[in-house]
């Protein structure tokens, strides 16, 4: 079983995104969209803490709201990929389930 | 009513990123409407808030309107003080660069163009908050 894992708030507004890392499994994969997509872009406090997981699963953001935010995906996390809302269907379809955290 | 009233300072103090929520553009627009009233009014951009202010803002691809340039519109409404954080910059490795170029024209100075971003450290907008008649925070 392979689960989507969907981020919709910013790291550093909610703890959101680290109880998501801490429950799920290696092989997973955590999209970012909305104000969460902040939370992917390079050189911030809590990008380490990212680093550290991206051998283990997948990290995506959602471009179009990266880019409302004034970033592009060259801004991003090395090994984190940028989709458009094709390749977030996508993603839905490729894993098992989906959870949306709050 | 009587005489002229008594001016107090308003600051409006930011702290979400824009566009997954509304905090951001009602508070613009509720400044806006400040504007009219000829208070002192300044703004503070803290934690995620200073993301309302970064350029290059496009939002055509999730179809909302991009309100980034009315804020270049303040100075025009002699609002031109917005506290921007230092610490909440450096945590999101973003510098003064990364946003808007914001200017007023400064009436006491032969309209010299000057620029409404004030950078502060998280100490010195405590004590600029702390003088605040009313503070209105989203």
């Amino acid at each position: 079983m392979a689960m989507l894992h969907i981020v919709n708030k910013s790291v550093f507004e909610r703890g959101t995104l680290d109880s998501c890392l801490k429950t799920s499994l290696s092989g997973s994969s955590i999209l970012f969209i909305e104000d969460a997509v902040v939370s992917a872009v390079n050189n911030t406090s809590v990008s380490d803490k990212i680093k550290s997981e991206l051998s283990s699963k997948n990290f995506y953001v959602l471009t179009p709201d990266l880019n409302a935010r004034g970033f592009t995906d060259a801004d991003l996390i090395e090994g984190i990929k940028g989709v458009d809302y094709d390749g977030f269907v996508d993603l839905v379809t490729d894993n098992s389930n989906v959870q949306s955290w709050l | 009513m009587d005489g002229e009233g008594q001016t107090k300072k308003f600051m409006f103090v930011n702290r979400k990123v824009p566009y997954g929520t509304v905090y951001a553009l009602e508070s613009l627009e509720v400044v806006l409407i400040s504007a009219a009233f000829d208070q002192d009014v300044s703004l503070a951009f803290v934690d995620d808030g200073v993301y309302q202010l970064k350029d290059g803002q496009s939002t055509d691809g999730i179809g909302m309107k991009n309100f980034s340039p009315t804020y270049k519109a303040l100075g025009d409404y002699d609002i031109n003080k917005l506290y921007v954080e230092k610490e909440s910059l450096e945590e999101r490795g973003l510098s003064v660069d990364d946003l808007m170029e914001l200017t007023y024209e400064d009436e006491d100075d032969d309209w010299a163009e000057k620029s409404s971003i004030i950078l502060v450290s998280r100490d010195e907008l405590a004590e600029v908050m702390d003088q605040q008649d009313v503070v209105i925070s989203s």
